[in-house]
């Protein structure tokens, strides 16, 4: 019979009556992935025989009942997610064959709760892109065909629950990275408020924009994933110590919600087929009884370059560290020191890698410190202040999470303006830090999914995903 | 130099000290901070940036800092955050440091320093937290350098001084009197052989009156007060003369060479750096409380100029006493342990400044080292005071004898080797009858006005009595026997 389930609690009770298993489910998906993914390129690496292992354990735990909440679900990680004794290596050469010592912390919470990992996804370099084309591994190709490009930069997260070959994926959000991918594969992708989610064993490209979120076929699956990987953690910092909420059972007591629509967005050059599917989702809440209402943002025009100075400029510090002097790629050819350093890294960095470095570096320098990287920060607060304005007016802010469906693969490489105007809608829920959510809203006259975004106030994700569920 | 023109100019210095702090574990990771230990030993994934590793903030660095802050005065930040210090050098793991930029947590506060012209108070600008380096190794006969991380991530505070110092000798006090106060603080070893405390110097010189500094010239790393001294009055002659033969000051980084006694140019662009300082995105807002202050302050431990001050005015201690007392915490604890047994202040301070610290040096030991408890050093005192011994007895045959059995007082010790004074006249009479008895030509001779072989007598009493005899009661009675 066929494996191929789209809910959880679907394969958990089957597994207890004994109509699948994890064996086979891995099976299944083993056997998609051998079918798929040499034309795909979703995964980079497959752990087949610890998957198998696994889940003859896991079929025991179920058994006796001692499994934990995750027992069934086969997932995929991003390849900027550490595994312990396993390579990391972010989609870069320069990090090629690199072990981690330790497991990310959602790593080690998803295999606490007896989720299966099956594989090591493919992904844009250090998540630095928007439609997996920057990736060593080469580009991940969309499920659906015709050269179609995955979205990214966890393109290979989205096309691998997309295309079967595992139930669902972590990816890493820093500017619309789960939730422009989900858009582009007609899956969900949710993008926890900013600290909700440890960053630990998360390997950083701008480290006060990155957010680990789960890539789904449902929004009930993600409240579970996030219920099991959110909430304060020894290893960071910076995480929040707010209460996590039972996001999967979680029931609003409101029937009706206030929904603000950025005009602007509705008004800026949309694909006409996302303007329509966005409009019909509007029209359809006002008929389900919510309040949907234009609101203003006139600020639109920075999210773009305040979210390019300011993650460019983390990203240049953060990748320091990638020198050839303790691990990953060496010249061994190089001289002397700086010889070493410029040689290792122009080798080990991809070109789109090295632009926002040299980028980062630049607004970070003494002479233009002030007119880009505080000037950013400036606008940093200013977007923060008026969208939490507007979201003590709104429930929720929604938009279309992407200005087109799925482009095809080069056509915007030539055109990086264009290809970052992609992410106009979705980086502003990192720039201020706030959860997201892309959910499926049909397609477009040649099949290509469309996607609608849903932000929320700081730590509303139990509300969000509430509302996300119910008009999905 | 002709003193002269030495005259027309005025020296203008500047001090950054960085102190490691002695906490278990590093600032930011859990790794030990051992000196000493295999290179690369103390080293997790965190101490060597590894990819997907975080920061988490040794709470104790920042209670060492408060410490230190109250400790000089300083007003302590309520709000502060991290800097990223971004610099590529291979012995800098993230290819950043995590520094303290914008918000130190101290500023302010000052170090009284005593020189031979007065005291004078040196101020501190600021002091801030920072993470230390590792350190590259080179090895003689070969190109390749070497990395040892074990130092990477080891807490360190900066303390940078204003620029209001005004000689080397300055300079060398006032890095002897932060050494003295991090010891007493118990935040750092003070060992700066190790290069648990480490110097850097900012000097430049203008004509005496200026409104506007010279060139500033930096000397890095100096890792003894010796050579900080040194180095300084070598730059400023250097700098002078170039002055006085209209060469320009370059505004460089300079090193010193301990075997010339001379400074000389690093390449110039290691001044050049743009370091791209922004907030450390890894690690939250620092908040101390005014709770953590006080809680801080109540854990004080003593202060060497406190007790310095209380040394003279409660124990009555000459200045000498008080400051050779107090140069090292250790010591002036020892001290102020044995007063608690005896009141004899005085001699407690001549103990330990005579036979204790003579021991100590002759045999390269610390007080922890010493195995006389002060309690038992004041036994000894007692002894004296009570006339059943004498100084030099004691210091003599007794105090030898206790370093050898720490088991015995030194009553027992005294008892044992006879050494009781013996102040019985009866039993003295017939000792002195007997040397008398022996010595009849000297005797006469006494008698026919050669006085001063008293002392002879006196001396072949003491040989008889095995030095026993209380020497006052002796010369009575031995001048008595003569007389008749």
């Amino acid at each position: 019979m066929s494996q191929n389930y789209t809910t959880l609690s679907q394969i958990q009770s089957d597994i207890q009556t004994g109509q699948t298993s994890c064996v086979e489910l891995v099976d299944f998906y083993l056997e998609n992935i051998s079918l798929q993914n040499s034309k795909l390129n979703a995964f980079v690496e497959v752990f087949a025989n610890e998957a198998k292992q696994k889940a003859i354990e896991i079929d025991q735990k179920i058994k006796v009942g001692t499994s934990g909440k995750l027992a069934g679900m086969v997932l995929g990680i991003k390849d900027l997610l550490c595994y312990r004794d396993h390579v990391s290596q972010a989609g870069s050469n320069i990090l090629k064959g690199f072990q981690s010592q330790f497991n990310a912390t959602v790593v080690q919470r998803v295999l606490d709760e007896d989720a299966i990992i099956i594989g090591r996804q493919n992904c844009d370099e250090f998540g630095m892109g928007s439609s997996n084309e920057n990736s060593s591994y080469g580009p991940a190709y969309n499920a659906i065909g015709e050269n179609r490009v995955p979205g990214g930069s966890s393109g290979g997260s989205a096309v691998a629950v997309q295309a079967n070959m595992c139930f669902a994926s972590l990816g890493t959000d820093t500017g619309g990275s789960v939730r422009q991918p989900a858009a582009f594969c007609g899956l969900v992708g949710l993008k926890p408020t900013y600290s909700r989610v440890s960053r630990w064993g998360l390997i950083a490209y701008a480290s006060s924009f990155d957010c680990i979120g789960p890539i789904t076929k449902t929004v009930q699956d993600a409240a579970l994933l996030l219920e099991v990987i959110a909430g304060k953690d020894e290893n960071d910092s910076t995480v929040s110590t707010i209460e996590v909420q039972d996001y999967s059972s979680f029931v609003s007591e409101k029937k009706t919600y206030k929904i603000g629509y950025l005009k602007e967005a509705i008004e800026s050059g949309l694909q006409p087929e996302v303007k329509e599917a966005t409009l019909k989702k509007l029209a359809d809440l006002q008929a389900q009884g919510h309040t949907v209402e234009a609101v203003d943002f006139p600020m639109i025009k920075y999210f773009l370059p305040t979210y390019y100075i300011l993650t460019t400029a983390e990203a240049s510090s953060n990748l320091s560290r990638f020198d050839g002097v303790k691990y990953g790629h060496r010249n061994n050819e190089a001289k002397e020191l700086i010889e070493m350093y410029k040689t290792s890294r122009s080798e080990g960095f991809g070109k789109e890698t090295r632009k926002r470095i040299m980028l980062g570096t630049f607004v970070l320098s003494a002479s233009y410190y002030d007119a880009y990287y505080t000037k950013a920060q400036k606008v940093r607060r200013l977007v923060k202040e008026y969208t939490d304005f507007l979201l003590e007016k709104y429930d929720f802010i929604v938009c279309p999470t992407t200005p087109t469906t799925a482009y095809k693969l080069g056509e915007k490489t030539t055109d990086p303006l264009q290809m970052y105007l992609g992410d106009l809608f979705t980086v502003q829920a990192n720039v201020v830090g706030l959860p997201a959510i892309s959910i499926p809203n049909g397609t477009d006259s040649e099949g290509l999914p469309i996607g609608f975004q849903i932000m929320a106030g700081a730590f509303q994700e139990a509300e969000l995903l509430a509302f996300a569920k119910e008009i999905v | 130099m002709n003193q002269e023109i030495r005259d027309k100019y005025e020296v203008v210095i500047g001090l950054e000290v960085h102190a490691q702090l002695q906490t278990e574990s590093k600032i930011f990771a859990a790794d030990a901070t051992a000196f000493g230990a295999a290179p690369n030993t103390h080293i997790s994934p965190i101490t060597l940036g590894h990819p997907g590793t975080l920061p988490k903030l040794n709470k104790k660095a920042v209670e060492y800092a408060i410490r230190l802050g109250l400790a000089v005065g300083s007003e302590i930040s309520k709000y502060q955050h991290f800097d990223r210090k971004n610099y590529f050098y291979p012995d800098l793991p993230k290819g950043y440091q995590i520094t303290q930029d914008k918000t130190p947590i101290c500023i302010g506060g000052g170090v009284k320093v005593k020189l031979s012209t007065g005291e004078k108070t040196v101020r501190f600008h600021h002091i801030h937290l920072e993470e230390d380096a590792g350190k590259s190794l080179h090895q003689e006969g070969s190109s390749d350098s070497l990395l040892d991380y074990n130092r990477a991530g080891t807490p360190l505070v900066e303390m940078v001084t204003e620029p209001e110092i005004k000689s080397a000798e300055e300079a060398a006090q006032f890095v002897t009197e932060v050494r003295k106060l991090v010891r007493y603080l118990q935040i750092c070893d003070g060992n700066m052989e190790e290069g648990s405390l480490r110097c850097d110097v900012n000097v430049s010189v203008m004509l005496v009156g200026s409104k506007v500094f010279g060139t500033k010239v930096e000397i890095k790393n100096m890792n003894s007060i010796r050579f900080i001294q040194k180095a300084i009055e070598y730059e400023i002659v250097r700098q002078i003369e170039a002055i006085e033969s209209d060469e320009k000051i370059i505004q460089e980084t300079r090193n010193f060479d301990p075997a010339t006694g001379r400074t000389s140019g690093m390449r110039e662009k290691e001044s050049m750096n743009d370091y791209r300082y922004f907030a450390e995105p890894d690690l939250p807002p620092l908040h101390i409380s005014e709770e953590w202050i006080q809680s801080v302050k109540s854990q004080m431990p003593a202060l060497p100029w406190e007790l310095f001050e209380k040394f003279i005015q409660h124990y009555k201690l000459p200045e000498y006493d008080a400051g050779v007392l107090t140069d090292t915490r250790e010591i002036a604890e020892y001290f102020e342990s044995t007063v608690s047994f005896t009141n004899n202040y005085k001699a407690a301070s001549n103990w330990v400044m005579g036979s204790v610290k003579s021991f100590l040096n002759e045999n390269s030991l610390e007080i922890s080292d010493f195995g006389i408890s002060p309690a038992r050093l004041a036994q000894l005192i007692q002894l004296v005071d009570d006339g059943k011994v004498s100084n030099s007895v004691a210091s003599q045959q007794i105090f030898p004898e206790m370093l050898l059995d720490l088991t015995k007082t030194p009553l027992q010790i005294a008892e044992s080797k006879n050494l009781i004074q013996q102040s019985n006249t009866d039993t003295l009479q017939t000792l002195i009858d007997e040397v008398l008895a022996n010595n009849e030509a000297k005797v006469k001779e006494y008698k026919n006005g050669k006085k001063g072989l008293l002392a002879m007598f006196m001396g072949e009493v003491m040989k008889k009595s095995k030095g026993s005899a209380d020497p006052k009661v002796t010369s009575v009675l031995l001048q008595k026997s003569l007389e008749n």
